[in-house]
């Protein structure tokens, strides 16, 4: 954990006006994220993606995003215009979601994205990025770059387009990337090894790294620090090796109901929801 | 593989091919897959995505057809197409709770059916069948006729389960049956699946990539991967971290969680 | 997502429809019912369009009310009058009033629609679950008798039929259904393809159904909706066809007051007495352009996936 945070949130609010009612998809959350692998946990309608999306301010219309503050290494992205937000997305904070085959352009050979991707941060002629697309195939440990270069995404299997997905990524050199689900779609050992080539960028390049997930054990072992999100609110933060001795009981509650290899149950413990944990502290 | 001589076995699968397509585009998605069930026991498929086993659950269901191989089920060897019989013997729990279920159907059109085509149509009898199916699977009577979209992912899966069960099935063929549910859905989900199967005397074969889950419900499980069985184990000896093949054993330290050592260890298996 | 749903003041009839727990196969039906009807009452063309309908059947309905005189009386010595107050839209060659004319044409207008729509719908919706569900040979004969009735040109197709057939209303109508229902067979087979690899379809197959049960209980009402689209749709160009068989004098014969037959007539005197064919004209317009929108807006209430 470093001592100056890359991005900071404080009461971050994203709200979708409706016709009847209005719904509150993140009701004021807060917190920092360092060069460390920050993990963010909930079930669906927490407010996880949500919050990921908000930091990009890429929540779709109607929605409304408000904050007390929103800060990226001293760049203040509520107040920062378009233009300036879309020199942001991509170059210093990237993002990669659940599903490749929806980021990458279908008519077109990943290695050319890859490539146009260096192109377009670095303005480098296009034989010199076509190298480079190699370069940062290779980087994500794909073993056979030329190949898998001329592939299109509909050829190419899920864990082979999420590495696709962060070579792109890796043009830019950022320094915080978001994920959103990036291993939910892939079989264990493919999000194994996608994990470990996240996990060395992370320390060789100093990024920060935002890891939104549903899988509470993955996160755990995966990541530095843990956000549990339950109905738009932060529930618990703690270091990922303090998980097991969380304090909230939506969080015990979670893990004791996870069926666990190591530990056989005759039944699972069913979580009991609390009204009271929608509106009480947060952390 | 070893079953003991006096559990008769409800389901036989001998030598089980599957090929899609034909030609130089045909997959061939299942090789030469063997295993015996006995009744009231609970058998798990695991594997990778690719692995064939939800191939080899619908082969079984007689949603898609042998290449080769015998499939038995409570002593009948089946044919190209199932009797209407077999929808009495042998239903199917399946993984997207959002596609199982007709968009324009109500609940109470979703389980009556079944009893209409086998004759149970007489209103009283299919009135309070529906009602106990319900109420099995922990869904009260004012769920009866709201339509799919009014209800959350895991009350559809109890209508699946309890669409599976009104026909009283001796076999649940469970085809990753909380892969798309909420954590805490999943563990009601499963709570259930184990009392049902308690309570009836069900025999389940479940498919599913998550091994916690299935050494969780099953006895014994089947590792499947590219079409063919790696090998066959008990639950003990999964979790005891026995496994033979060095294929499962990747597969089960894979599923403990991230370990970055462990990651740089991972081959691929052809 | 957290909600906070404003506590509305509802009635007890509305109460009873946006039930949360119907109590009956009924209430359940009615309720997404008056549900889509909502989401169709927010659309100020589709409410256009409905009201087109509307006035159209009851100006259909209502014509001996809204008009005194007769569609066929002549009156030679009052032939070709501009509006007036006397004839709101002038009268024709034969002096006939051409406001009542309308108004009975909008009857057989809508006849025309409704028979073709009645025997063209279900036909088109049949033949293509059953070619998208059987597959095979019997996908493969239906779809080419399909695109062999593709093949031709609408209007060629009903001219060939009615030439053969002879003229009249009836066999316009059963001409223009002979060349309308292709587009529907092919939509129904369409959607059927993406149907059939449901899992609610394994599902009830595991049950023991049979085809006929999947095709008609199953398969056949998710179709149902982008048919009435379509429909909708094509509502406008049937009234066109029929007004060109009209125009050709091979649908309604005289003195029978088809729009389309009544803009024939009356095309010799469009530059001095232009109310003879422009007034049809301008009903034919009104009614297909109301038509188009009705489809347009059945289809972002029925289909929302769209757009």
């Amino acid at each position: 954990m470093s001592s100056t945070p890359i991005l900071t949130v404080e009461d971050l609010q994203v709200r979708f006006p409706g016709r009847v009612a209005t719904v509150e998809a993140v009701r004021g959350v807060s917190f920092e994220v360092g060069r460390e692998k920050l993990g963010i946990v909930g079930e669906s309608g927490s407010g996880k993606s949500m919050t990921g999306r908000a930091i990009l301010r890429l929540v779709p219309p109607p929605g409304r995003v408000t904050a007390r503050r929103l800060e990226f290494e001293g760049t203040d992205l509520l107040a920062a215009s378009e233009p300036a937000m879309r020199d942001i997305r991509g170059h210093r904070i990237a993002m990669v979601l659940q599903d490749p085959k929806f980021s990458l352009n279908p008519v077109m050979p990943v290695g050319d994205q890859v490539a146009e991707a260096w192109r377009v941060h670095s303005g480098a002629s296009w034989r010199e990025s076509r190298r480079r697309a190699l370069e940062m195939l290779e980087a994500v440990r794909i073993r056979n770059p030329e190949r898998v270069y001329g592939a299109y995404p509909h050829e190419v299997s899920g864990g082979m387009g999420q590495r696709v997905m962060i070579a792109m990524m890796l043009a830019a050199g950022p320094d915080l990337l978001i994920a959103d689900e990036p291993t939910s779609a892939l079989d264990v050992t493919v999000q194994m090894q996608v994990l470990a080539i996240l996990d060395d960028l992370v320390t060789e390049r100093g990024m920060g790294l935002v890891f939104i997930s549903h899988d509470l054990n993955l996160v755990a072992s995966f990541c530095d620090r843990v956000l549990i999100m339950y109905a738009g609110r932060i529930v618990e933060t703690c270091r990922a090796r303090d998980l097991a001795a969380a304090r909230h009981p939506y969080t015990q509650g979670l893990l004791r109901s996870l069926p666990r290899i190591d530990r056989p149950v005759a039944e699972l413990a069913v979580l009991d929801r609390d009204p009271a944990w929608r509106d009480g502290p947060t952390a | 593989m070893s079953l003991s001589r006096s559990a008769p076995a409800i389901l036989e699968v001998d030598g089980l091919h599957v090929i899609f397509g034909q030609g130089s585009d045909a997959v061939h998605a299942v090789r030469d897959v063997s295993f015996r069930v006995a009744e009231g026991a609970a058998f798990g498929l695991v594997g990778e995505s690719g692995s064939g086993k939800t191939t080899v659950l619908r082969a079984i269901a007689g949603l898609v057809a042998p290449a080769a191989g015998r499939i038995a089920v409570a002593g009948q060897v089946q044919r190209a197409h199932r009797e209407p019989a077999f929808a009495r013997v042998c239903q199917m729990v399946f993984q997207d709770p959002y596609g199982s279920l007709h968009p324009r159907h109500t609940v109470d059109r979703v389980l009556s059916e079944p009893l209409a085509i086998h004759g149970f149509a007489r209103r009283g009898e299919a009135d309070r069948r529906i009602e106990r199916a319900l109420s099995e699977v922990g869904l009260g009577p004012g769920f009866r006729f709201r339509y799919p979209h009014q209800l959350s992912g895991g009350q559809r899966q109890r209508v699946s389960i309890a669409r599976a069960l009104i026909l009283e099935p001796r076999i649940l063929l469970l085809d990753e049956p909380t892969s798309a549910l909420d954590v805490s859905v999943q563990a009601e989900i499963l709570n259930l699946l184990a009392r049902l199967r308690r309570e009836r005397g069900l025999t389940y074969v479940l498919v599913s990539h998550n091994l916690a889950i299935v050494a969780h419900l099953c006895e014994r499980l089947l590792v499947m991967n590219a079409g063919r069985v790696v090998e066959e184990l008990t639950e003990g000896q999964l979790r005891a971290a026995a496994p033979a093949e060095p294929y499962t054993r990747q597969l089960l330290q894979a599923s403990l969680g991230y370990d970055r050592q462990a990651a740089a260890q991972l081959t691929t298996f052809d | 997502m957290t909600a906070t749903a404003s506590t509305a003041r509802l009635g007890p009839w509305r109460a009873w429809l946006l039930a949360e727990t119907p109590a009956s196969r009924a209430q359940a039906r009615l309720g997404q019912a008056y549900v889509a009807w909502l989401g169709f009452r927010r659309n100020p063309l589709a409410m256009i369009g409905l009201g087109v309908l509307i006035a159209l059947v009851l100006i259909a309905l209502l014509a001996p009310v809204l008009t005194s005189r007769s569609p066929v009386a002549q009156d030679l010595g009052l032939r070709l009058k501009p509006p007036s107050a006397q004839f709101w839209f002038g009268t024709d060659e034969l002096g006939r009033d051409i406001y009542t004319r309308i108004l009975y044409g909008s009857r057989i207008t809508l006849v025309i629609v409704g028979l073709v729509v009645i025997m063209v719908a279900p036909v088109g919706l049949l033949i293509g679950t059953a070619a998208g569900y059987l597959g095979g040979w019997v996908d493969t004969v239906l779809m080419r008798v399909t695109d062999v009735f593709l093949a031709f040109p609408r209007l060629i197709l009903a001219l060939a039929f009615v030439s053969a057939l002879g003229p009249g209303i009836e066999n316009a109508v059963i001409a223009i259904a002979f060349t309308a229902w292709p587009p529907y067979a092919r939509v129904a087979r369409a959607e059927t393809l993406t149907i059939r690899r449901s899992d609610f379809i394994a599902a009830i197959r595991l049950q023991g159904a049979g085809p006929l049960r999947i095709v008609l209980g199953h398969v056949a009402p998710l179709c149902t909706s982008s048919l009435i689209v379509r429909v909708g749709q094509d509502m406008a160009g049937i009234i066109l066809t029929a007004a060109g068989l009209g125009f050709l004098g091979l649908g309604a014969q005289p003195p029978a007051p088809e729009w389309g037959a009544m803009i024939a007539s009356g095309r010799r005197f469009l530059l001095d007495q232009w109310w003879v064919a422009t007034m049809p004209g301008i009903s034919i317009l009104v009614v297909s352009l109301g038509f188009n929108l009705l489809g347009d807006g059945l289809r972002d209430v029925l289909d929302p996936k769209v757009g």
